[in-house]
């Protein structure tokens, strides 16, 4: 066990600089597909949130089929069905961009991760307080203006519980990227299993790591409630 | 369309996980209870350990929990029948998957249920003791219809997570419908690449079918629960 813990620390957090590995692939995994997911999900939120049906249909349509069905299947999809595909073969730069195992498990990840936050953000647009808007409007603001200056700020603060909990729930998802060969945390924790034989301590390592990660996402979510919707809390 | 001679292993693999999450979901129902009673009990010998189950399950992936669990019981059990010069016996990966998913996802439940039993106000079951019901009949009769109605939207949303857990369960061998599509994929391979694109599409079909069925079932559940009790009208 002090073996395993002397060979594979480094790997576990960090790796090497030329090739990271372990807790910072996990958390750039993580904070890039939430980026990604976040700027797919805004204006995704507005259209699904919209009264026009042709405009909210496509944006249901596209949450529906990724939230009903698993992200692992996704990956599978983008990382092996995709590139299986000659036309994918035949097209440079489709060719490069989906042979790179990283570059998928990223797109299936902010794919997946936007349409739940879509999903949180259209529901706090919805839940806008009338007056809000009908004020905004008695001020004769724009459409534009409206959503940048009152809509969005609100809606946003509101659905901050709820994108929390997505933030965690995509963090634990990022573990899928192991099955795609990219190095993270599990990656390792796995490696490091079938190379000393010791299953419960190099997964225990992982689950620990995990663990802290959850705990210090939660501490800072708080904070971030506390700073942002201090005018909802009791 | 005969799936290539694969259609028969994929409907095999469509009731294997069909089985896997009902009967992980009978599990995870289970503990849910138990965990929700224990978390709610004034004997600090019962709520602490429960606590700790939900915080420490809910922090860590569940993938990683999977892993975890399913190697490092294997590895016990050789290590104990090595000790008793007993032949090697193998977990059951179906038997594996149901317990180690209802594990995981009592701990959600639990939460779950505790939310629910919070929301029946205290004034019933009180009301329930005045009349001289036994604990069981206050909870048979009072408590569990009442509180499935706060719960089921909780619970809901837990067998759609757990319906899509399964799709993991094939990385720790299980023969369910994922696994299925990668024996197609595998065993096609030789007729055109273009088959992994095939396989995965169905799969993530099959996966939405069945998430759609469930949700036309719990909105009758949903109905059957909420019999006596009318929406606000906004």
């Amino acid at each position: 066990m002090i073996e395993l813990i002397q060979q594979y620390w480094q790997p576990y957090l960090w790796g090497t600089l030329a090739h990271p590995t372990g807790l910072v692939i996990t958390l750039w995994l993580t904070v890039a597909s939430l980026a990604v997911g976040f700027i797919l999900a805004v204006p995704l939120a507005v259209a699904k949130a919209s009264t026009y049906r042709w405009v909210s249909l496509p944006v249901s349509i596209y949450t529906y089929v990724i939230r009903g069905t698993p992200l692992y299947v996704q990956l599978l999809f983008l990382y092996s069905g995709i590139y299986s595909l000659d036309f994918v073969h035949s097209t440079p730069a489709l060719n490069s961009f989906f042979r790179d195992a990283f570059n998928c498990t990223l797109l299936a990840f902010a794919l997946n991760t936007g349409a739940y936050t879509t999903e949180i953000f259209s529901g706090a647009i919805k839940a806008t307080p009338r007056g809000e808007i009908e004020a905004a409007r008695a001020f004769g603001m724009s459409r534009l203006t409206l959503y940048r200056c009152i809509i969005l700020p609100s809606a946003l603060r509101r659905a901050l519980p709820a994108y929390s909990n997505e933030v965690i729930l995509m963090l634990h998802a990022t573990t899928l990227a192991a099955t795609a060969t990219v190095p993270d945390l599990l990656k390792v924790a796995r490696n490091a299993a079938s190379d000393y034989y010791l299953p419960f301590v190099a997964y225990g390592i992982a689950a620990v790591l995990y663990l802290c990660i959850s705990f210090a996402l939660i501490w800072l979510f708080r904070k971030a409630e506390h700073r942002w919707l201090a005018h909802l809390l009791r | 369309m005969s799936f290539e001679g694969y259609g028969g292993q994929l409907w095999n693999g469509t009731i294997e996980t069909i089985q896997l999450s009902l009967l992980s979901l009978l599990v995870a129902f289970v503990m849910g209870l138990a965990g929700a009673a224990a978390k709610l009990s004034p004997n600090r010998w019962l709520s602490f350990p429960a606590s700790c189950y939900t915080t420490l399950i809910r922090g860590v992936p569940d993938l990683v929990l999977m892993l975890l669990l399913y190697y490092s019981a294997q590895d016990w059990l050789n290590k104990l029948t090595d000790a008793l010069n007993q032949p090697q016996i193998d977990i059951d990966p179906f038997l594996a998957g149901v317990c180690v998913l209802g594990f995981i996802y009592g701990a959600y439940f639990t939460e779950t249920f505790r939310g629910g039993v919070m929301a029946v106000p205290k004034g019933q079951i009180e009301a329930g003791a005045a009349f001289g019901l036994t604990r069981w009949q206050v909870f048979r009769r009072i408590l569990f219809p009442q509180m499935m109605r706060f719960a089921l939207p909780g619970i809901s949303n837990n067998w759609q997570v757990i319906l899509k857990a399964t799709a993991l369960v094939s990385i720790i061998g299980l023969h369910e419908v994922v696994r299925a599509a990668q024996d197609a994929i595998t065993g096609t391979s030789a007729k055109g690449a273009y088959h992994a694109f095939f396989f995965i599409a169905v799969v993530g079909v099959i996966y939405l079918i069945l998430t759609t069925l469930s949700n036309f079932l719990f909105m009758a559940l949903e109905q059957r629960y909420s019999a006596g009790f009318r929406r606000p009208e906004l």
